[in-house]
């Protein structure tokens, strides 16, 4: 710990704290100056994103002892392929995002910028830490950033969405306490590692209270993760977000996802008897209820951004239908699809805004409005990321979707998941066609001529079609490279030992 | 007094969630507040009830309090309250901006 390069591990934390923090302090100084700095932060993140990933990726499980308090007394931050791999998407939809913000959507409230950098912070802080508890802060960090994200620029629709994502997300941090609280009653750890082999080494009539907990633990991620029937907050706090605000919150079902994948693999790893089993069927089911409810969502849409944010929906039930399937080919599929929905779901929400300016009063309402200049461009990335999120060939939907069917081949709920995903693909297509021939062939005639769109607010959109592309071009590296880190997950007696190695080596002292 | 703190946990859950079901955003934010003393003092119990132990080591005592439970329940508490002043702030622009303290804006109801 004494090297420079081994502080390589806190960077993803502390360069958004710091952005952060400069941003809160030089909020009343010129705009172009907050730009540049927040700017500046994003660009600083990623490329310690890409060293940390690039440092990890050989297999190293690079662990930080916070204070240098030793593990399972200190708090550990831990980074693996799977958390380096969330920090570079999350910088990546970060810069994407701010290359949006900084032509103009920024302004339309305070502090854009500050709350932007300490969403970063507590997104990269849940990747990367090795605790329970501190999981909890970082979640509230991300969370109470998101807040303010979602209400910036404010209005009638906004304040009401607003409401019920932060009411339902205070609850679900109430219960995360409550399982925290029973897991630290009955095994007196919070270190992740350490619980795994708590768990292990646990009496039997300890069982059903840690199973409890862990159940507990389930539902809290679940809300995270939007799964049903805990999905109700997310169509209406997606589509009344602002444009950067939804599609930086495109990350925000994975944070669910990734810590149902890190919590449950250490876990539940070791003997915890009938618990995985029922965990990862009750993901299978309640993956594949979320699909169907969201396609009904989607199909039931008025307008374009709660579609997408419907679509959005579909995409985190498929993603954890194919962890609720279990076993490295299926984990495999799911991280490839969720780097597929969270790049698709950006570039979607950034492009319906640019419909929406475009457009001018008809908004993003799916009705005949003004004939829209630059249709080419306009309706061939709507086109392109139509194909790609319902799952057509040849983009990364699709690839993503032959994977994890195929991983959910020999599994017992096979035609179930087949008829699910195969028929709500059939009707997103359907929506996204209909929706695509409203926008972009019917006009209303007493409607008065479409602005141009602005090149600089399409460009973060090209970019994330290009990203998709490259996930389609390099679909070998990328799906070697998700198939080492579900090995890595289904191995948790290396995270154990890269965490706890000097207390295991010397038993109490 | 373990009966004591298991139902005073139970009784402020359970009046907790009645209220959050409630449609007026004030009883609401009464509801979060009542739930998260209710988690406060679930956690401190999670270190064990002792009478008189020290929190930390000190000579003559056999026995101490978990000093851990107490860290938690100390972020907790500061991160309910944050959350509180943020929530009532939110119920009052929610007020302002939808015309009334339905928790979905509705007139009628």
């Amino acid at each position: 710990m004494n090297a420079l390069s081994d502080h390589i591990v806190i960077a993803p934390l502390l360069v958004p704290l710091l952005a952060g923090i400069l941003l809160v302090l030089l909020r009343g100084s010129a705009t172009p100056l907050r730009r540049n700095l927040s700017m500046l932060g994003v660009q600083a993140l990623f490329a310690v994103s890409l060293t940390l990933l690039l440092k990890v990726q050989d297999g190293q499980m690079l662990v930080y002892q916070l204070g240098d308090w030793p593990a399972p007394f200190g708090i550990v931050l831990v980074a693996d392929r799977l958390s380096a791999m969330m920090v570079l998407l999350t910088s990546i939809l970060a810069f994407l995002v701010m290359l949006h913000a900084i032509h103009g959507s920024d302004r339309k409230g305070r502090h854009f910028h500050g709350l932007f950098q300490f969403q970063l912070f507590g997104l990269n802080g849940a990747f990367l830490t090795g605790d329970l508890f501190n999981l909890f802060v970082f979640f509230e960090v991300l969370l109470i950033a998101s807040y303010g994200l979602l209400l910036h620029g404010g209005g009638a629709g906004r304040s009401r969405a607003g409401l019920h994502y932060v009411v339902i997300n205070l609850v679900g941090s109430a219960l995360f306490l409550f399982a925290v609280g029973t897991l630290y009653g009955v095994l007196g750890t919070l270190n992740m590692a350490d619980l795994s082999l708590r768990i292990a080494a646990l009496p039997a009539d300890n069982r059903e209270l840690v199973s409890a907990g862990a159940l507990l633990l389930m539902l809290v991620f679940a809300l995270k993760a939007a799964l049903a029937p805990l999905h109700l907050w997310l169509p209406g706090a997606y589509a009344n977000a602002g444009p950067a605000a939804a599609a930086l919150f495109a990350i925000m079902t994975k944070v669910g996802a990734y810590a149902i994948l890190r919590v449950y693999s250490l876990m539940l790893a070791p003997g915890a008897e009938g618990l995985p089993e029922l965990v990862r069927s009750l993901l299978l089911a309640l993956g594949m209820a979320t699909i169907v409810l969201g396609t009904i969502g989607v199909l039931a849409s008025r307008g374009l951004a709660l579609m997408v944010a419907y679509l959005v929906l579909v995409s985190s039930g498929t993603l954890l239908s194919a962890f609720g399937i279990g076993g490295v080919e299926a984990m495999t599929a799911g991280l490839y699809y969720l780097l597929h929905s969270t790049l698709i779901a950006a570039a979607l929400f950034l492009l319906t805004d640019n419909l929406a300016e475009t457009r001018g009063r008809y908004r993003d309402r799916l009705q005949a409005g003004p004939m829209l200049p630059a249709t080419n461009l306009l309706g061939g990335l709507f086109l392109l990321l139509a194909v790609a999120v319902v799952g057509l060939p040849p983009l990364s939907g699709f690839i993503g979707k032959v994977l994890i069917l195929q991983a959910g081949l020999t599994n017992p709920w096979m035609p179930a998941l087949f008829a699910v995903v195969l028929i709500t693909g059939l009707l997103n297509l359907t929506a996204m066609v209909r929706a695509g021939s409203t926008l972009f062939f019917k006009t209303d005639p007493k409607a008065s001529a479409a602005k141009l769109p602005e090149m600089d607010y399409l460009v973060p959109v090209i970019a994330f079609v290009v990203l998709i592309a490259v996930l389609v071009i390099y679909v070998g590296p990328i799906y070697d490279f998700a198939r080492a880190t579900a090995l890595q997950l289904a191995d948790p007696v290396s995270y154990i030992q890269a965490v706890l190695g000097d207390a295991l080596r010397n038993p109490g002292s | 007094m373990e009966a004591l703190i298991a139902s005073a946990v139970g009784l402020m859950t359970a009046c907790g969630v009645y209220l959050l079901l409630r449609a007026r955003t004030f009883p609401v934010v009464l509801g979060l507040t009542l739930l998260s003393y209710a988690v406060n003092l679930f956690l401190f119990a999670m270190g064990r009830l002792r009478i008189g132990a020290p929190a930390i080591i000190a000579p003559g005592h056999s026995s101490m309090a978990d000093p851990l439970p107490q860290a938690l329940v100390l972020t907790a508490i500061v991160i309910g309250f944050g959350m509180t002043a943020f929530v009532v702030v939110l119920a009052l622009r929610a007020r302002a901006d939808l015309g009334n303290d339905h928790v979905d804006g509705r007139r009628d109801a």
